[in-house]
């Protein structure tokens, strides 16, 4: 076992950027061969290199872009709703034993119906514009954070509650100086979640009823039996999910700097 | 300061109520501490001895008897005690200087820096304001909750158990810092523990408690100069008789082990 670790130990940059993108680069590799021996159907699955090809003449025309751009302001305006209504509802549900248990039977029973059930409601309530799929990527992001929000609160250690009482710490700077920050580390994992639902929520609600963003690419390449847009429409969403999520993980790292956390074996 | 700074306990009984089961965790506890005392209070575990100093601290409210500091009774918290726990309590989030800083209210900023950087250097941790506590070791994560206990000047500095989790030489090391913060601060010290050493090392007085319910069995007044020598007859003797109200079968072996 030791012996082991410490072989690992040699080269770790190179090591670790090669462990990093190895797994999918075998999936590429074994994608290219399936392609070249011609046991893919292309109707089913485009080869390697046609994916590419429209992945090019799609980023290059400016068009991908221009859906890129449609969902990801549709998610920062419903993730941002979300993520401002969450902290505060989630401040005021966390510090107050009354509101909770006024809230708490409704949250429990809204929170299971996932987003997606909310569409056609969404569509009946705010037509087919903008404001209905904010709608939908408000309700897949909102609970998490909320959650997050006050499991935090929740979580706080007692024995700093107990100290800032000793200490005679007024309210407003309790929750300023101890509250917020100890909240801080489940709160941007919360966010994280929240994005990373509001991304997918964008795309659900685009596949049903949208003129442009990255759920309409992909609904449209269907029904024109383009396999190889589909597949360049849900590489890019997996690949801006990924970037988004690296932001915030950058981001908590920055603000937490004092959090120390297991970083696996 | 207002008053004469004593804090008097009369008859104080305090219960807890734990599924339908009544413990009476202190039974009519008289005691008086004069301003400026240092007074150990020494005890097995579950006797009783942090209740009693959460009810000085005005962390547990509900008891009978009395408690007055200065002659009034006292009423919840105040900035007239500080506390160290055995726990260093520190905000993870915040640096030495500011977990201390977390202390003050409606201090003035210059007057803050001054107050901060003061007790920075008193408890000797010069040069760590910025260092973070998960940077700190034990005793000195202790020190920085010595001085954010400091800063409000309280009356009466409640030490539970504050070097319990230390090991034996930073304790010692402990030990000897709280006797001159004493002797600069000059106010009332109340430590419980259940090191019978230290008790002895620090205490003009210590309280010896039993358990449940938790009473004072006696009380000793520890007649040295400091800094004291733990080695000497006189310490060794009071150590003896501590022991002595805790295993009363073994304490002709201890004669001799002395």
């Amino acid at each position: 076992m030791y012996r082991k670790l410490r072989l690992w130990q040699i080269g770790t940059d190179l090591k670790k950027t090669f462990l990093y993108f190895s797994l999918a680069l075998v999936l590429l590799f074994v994608w290219q061969v399936l392609g070249i021996i011609g046991w893919l159907n292309p109707v089913i699955i485009p080869s390697l290199p046609t994916v590419f090809r429209s992945f090019g003449e799609y980023f290059s025309s400016g068009e991908l872009l221009r859906h890129i751009g449609v969902s990801m302001i549709r998610v920062l305006e419903g993730f941002g709703l979300a993520a401002s209504l969450g902290v505060m509802l989630g401040l005021a549900i966390g510090l107050s034993r009354t509101l909770d248990r006024m809230t708490d039977l409704l949250i429990q029973i809204l929170k299971p119906i996932p987003p997606i059930a909310w569409i056609p409601l969404a569509i009946i309530w705010f037509g087919i514009g903008e404001a209905s799929k904010i709608f939908i990527i408000f309700i897949g992001a909102f609970y998490p954070i909320l959650i997050s929000v006050v499991d935090g609160i929740r979580r706080i250690d007692p024995k700093l509650i107990e100290l800032a009482k000793i200490l005679e710490v007024p309210r407003r700077r309790f929750i300023k100086d101890l509250v917020l920050p100890g909240i801080l580390p489940p709160v941007m994992t919360g966010l994280r979640v929240g994005l990373g639902i509001a991304w997918m929520c964008v795309v659900a609600a685009e596949l049903i009823a949208a003129s442009e963003g990255v759920g309409y690419l992909i609904m449209d390449a269907r029904q024109l039996s383009q396999p190889d847009v589909v597949i360049v429409g849900m590489f890019t969403i997996g690949v801006i999910g990924k970037l988004m999520d690296s932001f915030l993980r950058w981001l908590s790292k920055r603000v937490l700097v004092w959090n120390v956390t297991y970083q696996g074996e | 300061m207002n008053g004469d700074g004593n804090l008097v306990i009369h008859n104080l009984s305090k219960e807890f109520v734990n599924s339908q089961k009544v413990i009476q965790v202190l039974q009519d506890i008289n005691l008086s501490i004069n301003q400026g005392e240092f007074i150990s209070i020494v005890g097995g575990s579950g006797c009783g001895k942090t209740t009693l100093l959460r009810i000085i601290a005005g962390l547990e409210t509900n008891y009978q008897g009395t408690v007055t500091l200065s002659g009034k009774p006292l009423n919840g918290c105040g900035l007239d005690r500080g506390v160290v726990f055995q726990e260093h309590r520190l905000l993870p989030w915040r640096t030495v200087k500011d977990n201390i800083a977390f202390a003050l209210n409606n201090v003035a900023p210059q007057e803050r820096e001054r107050i901060i950087q003061e007790h920075i250097d008193l408890v000797g941790l010069t040069g760590f304001e910025h260092a973070y506590p998960h940077q700190l070791s034990g005793g000195m994560a202790q020190r920085v909750a010595l001085a954010r206990a400091l800063v409000n000047r309280p009356q009466i500095l409640l030490l539970d158990e504050p070097f319990g989790a230390l090991d034996a030489l930073t304790r010692i090391q402990m030990q000897q810092e709280i006797l001159r913060i004493w002797e600069i601060e000059k106010n009332t010290m109340i430590l419980v523990t259940h090191d019978i050493d230290e008790a002895i090392y620090l205490g003009d007085r210590v309280v010896v408690m039993s358990s449940r319910p938790g009473t004072i069995k006696k009380i000793l007044r520890v007649n040295l100069p400091r800094p004291r020598d733990r080695s000497n007859v006189e310490f060794a003797y009071l150590r003896r008789e501590i022991y002595r109200e805790f295993f009363a079968s073994k304490d002709e072996d201890l004669v001799y082990a002395i």
